[in-house]
């Protein structure tokens, strides 16, 4: 690791290790039950004797996660493209989305239940591309119009077809918001895959785990499941952060004033 | 039309006079009004004017007096609402459908997205040129208006002056006959100004192009042109037409000779001619300038 690598990593892991010790010392003074909060050592010790459910638990609701995510954001990013492009679909789309948006998931979720079976992936990844469709939709849209008019009177001064507008100014317009769109979505589908859990599914998905393990006054492997969805969320968005890197290297140049 | 450096500046000039080169742009009675009903606006009114190919001619005019405007129905980017307009003998519009003209706007536009280079290219890609012809041209381009270092920066990288360059250096990419500029220089400070405008000139020499100018600053247009169009505002029209009888070979000495003051004080009178008596000293500046070294 670079020198400058180490000066961006080392405050925000120094801050997660006193906190670590902080909650450790804290609750062992104050004499805090294990049901309000466990310490973070019964919660490792918890993570290393449950590991291989855990494991299993993670890669199960990692790829309702993930599958859910890309459908969503495929959906998403197709319906935002044609509601951009065609004043027909804006009619049609924009009504249907805005009503998808606003489904109540906690009521749509037995429901996916019904029918895909809860054994299936499909009944979660359905809950995260519901979640995920909107801010993708509505962030595609914002980027392919929200372009700079006097780009569009140049582009026009070329006489450029409404193809070449879009391949060459629009799409690169837009490829910062959908970006943005992509990092709220990955947190939006940790949290939709495990919500949706806790309805039913093979019991060593995370939230089915979490839900049996807090019943069962297993507080600490509970918190250890929450610990392992919450990596899965950072994970996500951390390969987010680099293929957006990857993409449009030029913004991260800007931003970073070189 | 494309750049020659062995060739030598002065036999590329324009062959005066003028009337006898061919016409790029003529308007006849042309008018543009905003809107309809009680709420329109009048933004151009009866404007005749001919522009010949290889003049350099500069519209210049008090805010909304719809220099910029006049621009933009020759660039087709909006249409008149009265009388004629043609460019190249061809309608606005099928002139831009063959790309006759380049254009260059008072902000840059260039894309964050592509580097120096790749922007000047950026024309030429819609255009369909083959990838070694671009690369070709936007190096050329790239010496012309001397950023060849830059090639590979990204446009925030670049100051004001470097910026709008590129700008220019990418209207000019496809070579087109006709070069249009909306107050190109008009967010730089003096000092770069007047070293884009001695670019601009060199420009112009070298490539023989047709130029339309906006501007809003009177030293500019006399430096720069072969003709100056004042224009007046609501409705905006043409009220004089000064031809600038400076030689055609132009440095920073330029600007303090007696014909210069002499059409900057010109200009500055057709300009007046149009506002409120009460504004602004009998003696103009340039007048007092010149008077001062004079003495």
């Amino acid at each position: 690791m670079t020198r400058s690598g180490v000066r961006e990593w080392l405050p925000p892991v120094a801050v997660f290790v006193a906190v670590l010790v902080l909650w450790e010392v804290s609750l062992l003074v104050l004499g805090v039950q294990s049901f309000l909060l466990p310490r973070p050592s019964a919660i490792a010790s918890s993570l290393v004797s449950e590991w291989s459910t855990l494991v299993r638990g993670v890669a199960f609701t990692g790829l309702e996660a993930v599958g859910g995510l890309i459908i969503g954001v495929i959906l998403g990013t197709l319906c935002g493209f044609a509601t951009s492009r065609w004043a027909t679909a804006r009619e049609v789309l924009l009504p249907v989305a805005i009503g998808a948006s606003t489904i109540p998931i906690i009521a749509f979720a037995p429901i996916t239940l019904n029918w895909f079976g809860p054994e299936s992936l499909l009944p979660r990844m359905t809950i995260v591309a519901v979640m995920v469709f909107f801010p993708v939709m509505v962030n595609t849209i914002r980027g392919l119009t929200n372009v700079d008019p006097g780009a569009l009177e140049l582009m026009s001064s070329y006489a450029a077809s409404d193809r070449q507008t879009m391949t060459k100014l629009r799409g690169p317009n837009a490829l910062p918001y959908w970006f943005t769109a992509l990092r709220i979505a990955t947190t939006l589908a940790v949290i939709g895959a495990v919500v949706g859990e806790f309805f039913g599914g093979p019991l060593y998905a995370l939230g089915i785990y979490i839900t049996l393990e807090t019943g069962h006054s297993r507080y600490p492997s509970a918190w250890a499941a929450i610990v392992l969805a919450c990596a899965l969320g950072i994970v996500l968005y951390l390969i987010v952060a680099a293929l957006e890197r990857a993409i449009m290297p030029w913004a991260a140049a800007r931003e970073s004033g070189r | 039309m494309t750049i020659d450096p062995t060739r030598p500046e002065a036999a590329s000039l324009p062959a005066f006079p003028v009337d006898e080169a061919p016409t790029v742009v003529e308007a006849v009675g042309v008018g543009k009004v905003f809107g309809t009903g009680p709420g329109a606006v009048a933004a151009l009114e009866s404007v005749d004017l001919t522009i010949h190919q290889g003049e350099f001619v500069s519209l210049i005019g008090p805010s909304g007096c719809g220099k910029s405007t006049l621009l933009r129905l020759i660039a087709d980017l909006t249409h008149p609402t009265a009388g004629t307009l043609s460019v190249n003998g061809k309608p606005p519009g099928r002139a831009r459908q063959d790309r006759d003209y380049g254009m260059v706007f008072q902000a840059p536009v260039l894309m964050d997205w592509r580097t120096i280079a790749k922007n000047i290219e950026l024309p030429l890609e819609i255009m369909g040129y083959s990838e070694p012809e671009r690369r070709r041209r936007a190096a050329e381009l790239l010496k012309l208006v001397e950023l060849e270092a830059f090639a590979d920066r990204h446009p925030w990288q670049l100051s004001g002056g470097m910026q709008q360059r590129v700008a220019i250096a990418r209207a000019l990419s496809f070579d087109p006959k006709l070069l249009l500029m909306d107050e190109p220089f008009g967010a730089l400070d003096e000092m770069t100004r007047e070293r884009m405008n001695a670019e601009l000139m060199s420009i112009w020499r070298r490539t023989g192009i047709t130029i339309v100018f906006v501007t809003h600053s009177i030293p500019e247009a006399v430096f720069l042109s072969t003709r100056v169009v004042v224009m007046s505002a609501r409705p905006g029209r043409i009220s004089q037409v000064v031809d600038v009888d400076l030689p055609p070979e132009r440095s920073f000495e330029t600007r303090e000779t007696e014909v210069y003051f002499r059409l900057v004080t010109r200009v500055r009178e057709a300009l007046r001619q149009d506002e409120p008596a009460d504004e602004g000293p009998a003696v103009t500046e340039a007048e007092r300038v010149r008077n001062e070294g004079l003495s």
